[in-house]
């Protein structure tokens, strides 16, 4: 896909300090961005441990090398009609800076597909929004191989505070 | 001096709580009259040495402060000044001073002085008036008149210290080049040494010191005047191991009669040492001041994580290590095993595993014990609390703690403090009557509370026992009645009415006070220790007294489990509160208006509990006579889960679900099976509270 120009770009961006490097995953044909510098590993789909009594997207937990790790569906979060979890669908485990201290947790997403640098200026602010993605959960929008990129805000995402809220429902 | 010194402070800071500790339960048994000699040496040794650490370290308000308490303790332990109530209680408070700016210097914050100064005060105050009586000169007053010379005398030029050591004092580790050094950076220094007392070559021991020397410390005009209390400072830790006088040097007051031929050749020596010494060191300097300076970032989080160090016997690590290395060799001894495993040599391979597991679990087991610590470091505040209790209340206390050697995890002893405080705080204040009270009742005046400890199973049982009035039976119903918490005509069992002061917002004492009585303790208490996966219960003896028992988990780090599955998931049932596990007889099963299920066990009823209904998961199925019934207890109450099958059972190490989620109600937390995935820990009380709420839903409950 990329052809020479791309690279060179990429490659300025590399040594631009104004620029932070991003990883995209799919969810729902839709592409979406996070700071790679919060992704600890991307692992394959392995069966989750379900808790009671939580929100339906919390999918469960994992053993990630002895850890006890939650596992969030973001097609569940966002109210998007679900698929059977296949081959490519994958759990990216994140850090997640939350006020008391730092978590560890997982998104389920389709697939991840690359890693970008993204210029500070290429991010423009989000659109007030209306619908099951909240504009909170959106740190800005941005244009890659013209396509439209959301840049999501995984502290307010994964925010406890936030799944703690929303357990009164389940 | 060249080293830098905060790469200790953490160690003097954790040695002078220690310190402090030996000095509260040392003033605690001045105080009551079973002291002898030795103790009273022990609390002047306590308060010297953490007062010699705090000058080292540049703590000085916490140096000065000791001195003054210092001061107090020699006179006492000279006998110059009787030991009394007053100064003992002052000398306490001294101590809470001392805690509170230690906290200060270890979190590196400027100290909270206003305490400080007005105990610092009375301390004076208290050392003032007895200067009548004492015979010989007060310390502190010498000192006082001292800089008092310092500051009137216009023409004083410098000091003049005599500093004979003794013998031994070399072998304390203190060397006097250090302290010649140190001084020569006041001022211009000139030094004598008396070689008379230096015995013939051949009988001469070099761990001994012989000489004595004259040292004039003249003012430097640069450094300008030089304060006695500088000087004092350098020979701070070995004050107790020299003869040392500073007097202050005058105008033509020179002191040339003692000075020998040989002695500038003394003199050059130690001198040219010393530089080579600091030469040596100053390379080793730079690290630990970077260390330091990461260090610094991180002391707020150090305080919230509430960790901090422990401190393991070395017999323990020991062990530790021999079975490492035991594991080891297993561990080689399979792999060489895997390289050429042929079929043959399956009984070897089978052996090794047994040995590996044996290995690992012998291992396991003395990890564990690191974390043991004996049940006194959390017993050793009450002599204090009960002291400064009974004073306040005017009532007369003796505590007896028995088994203060069991041992039991250090995060359960973290969280238990608090909960038995406030036992301890109850039994004193509402237990215990007053004397008059006590006297006219036919007791001895003196009322006594027992903490007692030891182990039973897997729990550590701990008591609290009291001879007091024991719970008032008929004030506790009134009072349940009236918040309507038991309708009148109920006809409560005995132990039902005494569970009630574990009742949220019940208080029986007619008067609030400031020690108890505020009704928000005991079912926080209880709240406590339940989260701790124990359990409290009082039984009491109108007129005898009172007895709290808690019954407490060894370790919160591994727990035997019964592993059960309901549908497709694998839950652990802790086998504490597991009474029996039993098939169904569908015969003995009730229900109540429809809804609320009960089984028939032997002559009681206990009610049922479909786990999948709380936990909202498929069953197999839910048919009952399918199922198995696990009866448990938990908050007092029995109740039957109903369950698919029942596994195995099996030690599990219990992971926190808090880390990276939160709390779920009924779930203790979770743990890691042997094929790797995720299993959760029910907690019975909370599940069988959830069970509770539970609408019952049962559309295919008949089924």
């Amino acid at each position: 896909m990329s052809n020479i120009q791309d690279i060179v770009g990429d490659l300025d961006a590399l040594t631009d300090e104004n620029a932070d490097q991003y990883l995209t995953f799919i969810i729902a044909g839709e592409e979406y961005a996070i700071d790679i510098l919060r992704v600890q590993e991307i692992k394959g789909w392995d069966k989750v441990t379900t808790l009671p009594r939580t929100p339906e997207y919390l999918q469960g937990v994992i053993n990630l090398r002895g850890t006890i790790v939650p596992i969030v569906d973001l097609r569940k979060r966002f109210n998007m009609p679900t698929i059977v979890y296949g081959p490519t669908t994958v759990v990216i485990v994140l850090r997640v800076v939350g006020e008391e201290h730092d978590r560890i947790m997982g998104i389920i997403v389709d697939g991840v597909s690359d890693v970008h640098n993204l210029k500070h200026n290429s991010i423009k602010a989000a659109p007030e929004m209306n619908g099951s993605i909240d504009a909170r959960f959106v740190s800005g929008l941005t244009t890659i191989n013209d396509k439209m990129v959301v840049i999501m805000d995984i502290d307010t995402l994964l925010n406890s505070s936030d799944l703690d809220l929303e357990d009164n429902v389940a | 001096m060249s080293i830098d010194l905060s790469q200790f402070k953490q160690t003097f800071i954790e040695e002078s709580d220690e310190g402090l500790d030996v000095l509260e339960s040392g003033l605690l048994a001045l105080d009551s009259g079973t002291a002898d000699d030795e103790v009273i040496h022990a609390v002047f040794r306590a308060a010297h040495s953490i007062k010699g650490g705090a000058g080292t370290f540049g703590l000085n308000e916490i140096a000065s402060f000791t001195h003054v308490m210092e001061t107090l303790l020699d006179e006492m332990r000279d006998g110059r000044r009787a030991i009394s109530k007053e100064g003992v209680n002052l000398l306490l408070n001294s101590v809470d001073v001392l805690r509170e700016l230690m906290d200060a210097a270890r979190d590196d914050v400027a100290p909270e002085m206003s305490r400080a100064n007005e105990v610092q005060a009375q301390l004076d105050v208290l050392l003032a008036n007895n200067d009548g009586q004492v015979q010989s000169a007060d310390v502190s007053d010498e000192e006082q008149t001292g800089s008092g010379v310092s500051n009137s005398g216009s023409e004083q030029k410098g000091w003049i210290v005599k500093f004979r050591p003794h013998e031994h004092m070399l072998r304390t580790g203190n060397d006097t080049v250090r302290m010649f050094k140190e001084l020569s950076s006041l001022g211009d220094m000139e030094n004598s040494a008396d070689l008379t007392t230096l015995p013939e070559f051949t009988l001469m021991d070099p761990e001994l010191s012989y000489l004595s020397w004259t040292i004039t410390l003249k003012n430097n005009e640069e450094q300008g005047d030089i304060d006695k209390a500088t000087i004092e400072e350098i020979f701070e830790w070995v004050e107790d191991d020299c003869d040392l006088t500073i007097e202050p040097l005058f105008e033509g007051g020179l002191v040339e009669t003692e000075i020998e031929p040989s002695e500038p050749v003394e003199n050059v020596i130690p001198v040219a040492e010393a530089a080579t010494i600091s030469d040596n060191v100053k390379p080793i300097e730079e690290p630990p001041v970077e260390n330091t300076s990461t260090e610094r970032v991180s002391p707020k989080k150090k305080k919230s994580s509430e960790g901090g160090s422990i401190r393991v016997g070395t017999n323990k690590v020991d062990t530790l290590i021999n079975m490492v290395g035991e594991l080891v060799i297993t561990q080689s001894m399979l792999s060489q095993m895997g390289d050429e495993f042929s079929m043959d040599k399956l009984e070897g391979l089978r052996e090794g595993l047994a040995q590996l597991e044996r290995n690992t679990r012998e291992l396991q087991e003395s990890v564990m014990r690191i974390r043991m610590l004996p049940i006194s470091f959390s017993f050793q505040r009450f002599p204090r609390l009960v002291h400064d209790l009974s004073q306040k209340m005017d009532k007369k206390i003796e505590l007896k703690m028995t088994g203060e050697q069991t041992e039991l995890d250090k995060t359960v002893m973290e969280k238990i403090g608090d909960p038995l405080v406030h036992l301890v705080r109850n039994s004193l204040d509402h237990g215990i009557e007053s004397p008059e009270i006590r006297l006219a009742a036919g007791k001895s005046e003196m009322g006594t509370i027992n903490l007692n400890a030891y182990h039973q199973g897997g729990f550590i049982i701990i008591e609290i026992v009291d001879d007091g009035a024991g719970l008032p039976k008929d004030k506790l119903l009134k009072k349940a009645i009236e918040k309507g918490l038991v309708s009148p005509n109920e006809n409560l069992p005995d132990e039902k009415i005494y569970d009630l002061i574990f009742h949220p917002g019940f208080s029986t004492a007619d008067q609030v006070s400031d020690i108890s009585g505020r009704g928000v303790g005991m079912d926080v208490v209880r709240k406590n220790i339940k989260e701790l996966g124990g359990n409290v219960d009082v039984t009491t003896n109108p007129g005898k007294g009172t007895k709290f028992t808690i019954r407490l988990p060894l370790t919160l780090a591994i727990l035997d489990g019964q592993l059960i599955r309901v549908g497709s998931e694998t839950y652990i049932i802790p086998l504490v509160s597991i009474i029996e596990s039993l098939e169904i007889q569908t015969e003995n099963i009730n229900s109540i208006a429809g809804t609320t299920e009960v089984y028939k066990m032997r002559d009681e009823y206990i009610p049922l509990v479909r786990l999948y209904e709380v936990f909202d998961v498929k069953p197999e199925t839910t048919r009952l006579q399918d199922c198995l019934l696990v009866v448990v207890e938990g908050d007092g109450g029995k109740a039957g889960i109903v369950v698919d099958d029942l596994l195995s059972q099996q030690q599990v190490v219990i992971k926190s679900l808090e880390t990276n989620y939160r709390r779920l109600d009924g779930i203790s937390g979770a743990t890691i099976l042997g094929d790797g995935t995720v299993a959760l820990i029910l907690d019975m009380s909370g599940l069988l509270a959830m069970a509770k709420e539970i609408e019952p839903v049962r559309s295919y409950a008949n089924a």
